[in-house]
């Protein structure tokens, strides 16, 4: 990464020397880390990315050890999860971890998503690091579900018909596609041995080579920053920017900071409350799959929530469906949809601040909204803010326009303590 | 000393863990009281729905009474199917003589899981159903449910057990604690349901038709020590990881600390 060649590295002797003439280790560590520069002036909102990495490698861990005590099957599913609570040494443990890791993993990724909101990170250059982002962000959806399904749970169950019966509003080939996914003519036994497979194996493979290529791609362009001014405008003699630190040690230190703090509250949650009353863990799930009881009310789990509302507040189910997939839709279009001169919220106009609290405050309530039962009051709100949601989209390309920009600074601005 | 109880529908008699159980069963009778409460103007009516079971986990005194109360009252019909009779007097503090003399079922081990061996269709003809297994009971349903449940037995001649549940309406379980808690009608209010209640059926007073041996008050606390076994039972774990948590999270902010000094001590020459 970075593009340094092995030349520009000191010749080593011994092992290293050895090793550095068969594999370029120096110049990877200097060409990402040592004399990696990156913006000076990050602020709290650039710890999510190095955390989301973190959950990521957490989830891959606890993964596998889940693995070694879980039967998959609908007879031995729901067991299997209660023998690895009870029976397995620290088996409680290890689970816990890895269903507060996928609500955790949601967190940082939505906080990550909407830092590069907050200061462009996704306008050029960086239009595909937030595709390859996007990707990411639908693989870990889909990569989620499944793993809600593997518990064999009453609401993985029901969870599961919903979610898949999405797929039959699809016109023509929906309801063949629904078998496909099945496997069955119901969500069954074969249903949940593939998405075991699919949980284990095939998503997180994809996941790991696309978080290569967002990281590839990051380290192509560099990094944004709460300026959103480019620091590869600004360099010293040796061609070094002016406004950039080396990412390790500067960045690599203050990250194991960032991840004290994130391990403390995620262990709060891990040793304290892990149900998060229900939240990360639903009441129902705690009864095994039955096809003949239906939940008084399906809910998804929070993070697909204000999906999952948008689809409810259109009346056809058809429609509904349509408008949801719309909805991520319009995330991945953001770099072609925002055509503001400047990146930062630091140096936009009135418009694309209050355009921008107007969309946080219909997707957090979308996000609430979804977790209810449907109620006349809530359908409407509910409609409401799934208006906004798009409003924000569709309009996007007029109001970014018009919008009085402030102008930029040329060099980042940054507040020693 | 020992106390002997017979359990009207056992199958087997359990000798109850003496010094558990003494406090409980030294009480005389008392008259159930009705749970009317009036608020201002409004027609009294018993907020049931409001109940809380308040049970501590941490309390170990409870957790034994509970697990007495289980095996003398619950076992025979309901499993706890995840959980075996070494590990629950392990978690609890229960010595093993105890255990083998007082919690468990004649010839069971105690690796055994907490099996019951109810003919499949004795149950079939007698409640139309078998009894759940309660191993998941209060995560699913929740520890306060199950609170109002225990309690919210109702006489109710219109159905084969002769009695009702309000937080299960049509329960197919007979109030089989009623020796304890004594036996009550509840007198329902004509009109609907109130608001905030979860909608449920308004039951202006509860009226005394036989006592228990067993107060109120002492019932309340039978049932709070069950639900808290019930919760135990429902996730063992509970007893380590808040243990365990406390070291976790203090090393994590001790570690936190060290890294923001580091941090500031790097970021010193970054101007």
């Amino acid at each position: 990464m970075g593009g340094h060649s092995s030349e520009t590295v000191p010749a080593r002797t011994g092992f290293m020397g050895w090793l550095n003439k068969r594999l370029p280790v120096d110049a990877f560590v200097k060409g990402s880390m040592t004399e990696y520069y990156a913006p000076k002036n990050f602020n709290i909102w650039y710890f999510f990315g190095s955390l989301a990495l973190l959950v990521l490698v957490m989830q891959l861990i606890t993964g596998v050890f889940l693995t070694m005590h879980y039967k998959v099957g609908e007879a031995t599913a729901f067991d299997s999860v209660e023998y690895i609570m009870r029976e397995v040494p620290y088996g409680w443990l290890l689970r816990y971890l890895h269903s507060t890791g996928a609500s955790a993993f949601f967190i940082v990724v939505y906080l990550h998503m909407f830092r590069a909101m907050l200061y462009g990170s996704y306008k050029a250059p960086r239009e595909l690091l937030w595709l390859f982002g996007m990707v990411i962000y639908l693989a870990l959806m889909a990569e989620a579900f499944m793993g809600y399904v593997l518990p064999w749970g009453n609401m993985s169950f029901w969870g599961a018909q919903v979610i898949v019966n999405l797929f039959g509003t699809i016109p023509v080939i929906g309801p063949g596609l629904v078998e496909w996914i099945r496997g069955d003519y119901g969500i069954a036994d074969a249903t949940l041995n593939r998405f075991f497979s699919l949980h284990v194996v095939a998503v997180p493979l994809v996941l790991l080579l696309l978080v290569a290529l967002h990281l590839v791609a990051l380290h192509e362009t560099g990094s944004n920053n709460p300026d959103g001014v480019e620091i590869k405008d600004n360099k010293d003699a040796k061609g070094n920017p002016v406004d950039g630190i080396a990412f390790h040690p500067y960045y690599t230190i203050k990250d194991v900071f960032g991840v004290g703090v994130f391990l403390t509250l995620f262990c709060i949650v891990v040793f304290f409350i892990p149900t998060f009353g229900g939240i990360f863990l639903e009441k129902p799930n705690f009864e095994v799959a039955n096809a003949m009881s239906t939940p008084d009310h399906i809910a998804p789990v929070w993070y697909f929530t204000p999906f999952y509302a948008i689809l409810r507040a259109v009346p056809d189910q058809q429609l509904g469906a349509l408008a949801m997939a719309l909805s991520l839709v319009c995330l991945v279009l953001l770099p072609w949809l925002d055509r503001a001169p400047v990146r930062s919220i630091r140096y936009r106009g009135w418009m694309w601040k209050t355009a921008l609290t107007l969309f946080v405050i219909s997707f957090v309530t979308l996000g609430y909204l979804g977790l209810m039962p449907p109620s006349p009051l809530y359908t409407t709100l509910a409609r409401i803010c799934s208006v906004v949601y798009f409003a924000f989209f569709v309009l996007m390309p007029i109001y970014t326009r018009l919008d009085p920009v402030k102008p930029v600074p040329t060099r980042l601005t940054y507040d020693h303590e | 000393m020992s106390t002997r109880i017979t359990r009207r529908r056992s199958g087997f008699s359990v000798r109850l863990l003496a010094p558990l159980l003494l406090a409980p069963l030294m009480l005389a009778p008392a008259a159930m009281a009705a749970e009317a409460e009036g608020h201002g103007g409004e027609p009294a009516h018993v907020n049931w729905q409001d109940w809380k079971a308040n049970n501590q986990i941490g309390d170990q005194a409870s957790l034994q009474r509970g697990a007495a109360n289980f095996a003398n009252y619950c076992a025979s019909c309901h499993s706890l199917k995840y959980l075996r009779y070494e590990r629950m007097a392990k978690d609890l503090g229960i010595p093993d003589d105890l255990l083998r003399k007082n919690l468990m079922p004649d010839g069971a081990k105690p690796t055994d899981y907490m099996m019951v061996n109810f003919p499949k269709a004795d149950a079939e003809a007698w409640f139309g159903k078998l009894p759940p297994d309660l191993s998941l009971i209060t995560r699913s349903k929740g520890s306060d449910y199950v609170f109002q449940f225990l309690k919210g037995f109702y006489v109710d001649e219109s159905t084969a057990t002769k009695s009702n549940n309000l937080a299960l309406p049509g329960a197919a379980m007979p109030a089989v604690l009623s020796e304890l808690e004594g036996v009550k009608r509840a007198v329902f209010a004509e009109h609907g349901t109130v608001g905030g209640h979860g909608g449920g059926p308004v039951v202006e007073r509860f009226d005394e038709v036989a006592a228990g041996s067993l107060s109120p008050e002492k019932y309340d606390a039978f049932v709070r020590d069950t639900v808290n076994y019930l919760s135990y039972a429902g996730e063992p774990s509970q007893l380590q990881r808040g243990a365990l948590g406390i070291w976790v999270v203090l090393f994590l902010l001790v570690f936190t600390g060290f890294a923001w000094l580091l941090k500031r001590e790097y970021w010193r020459d970054v101007h």
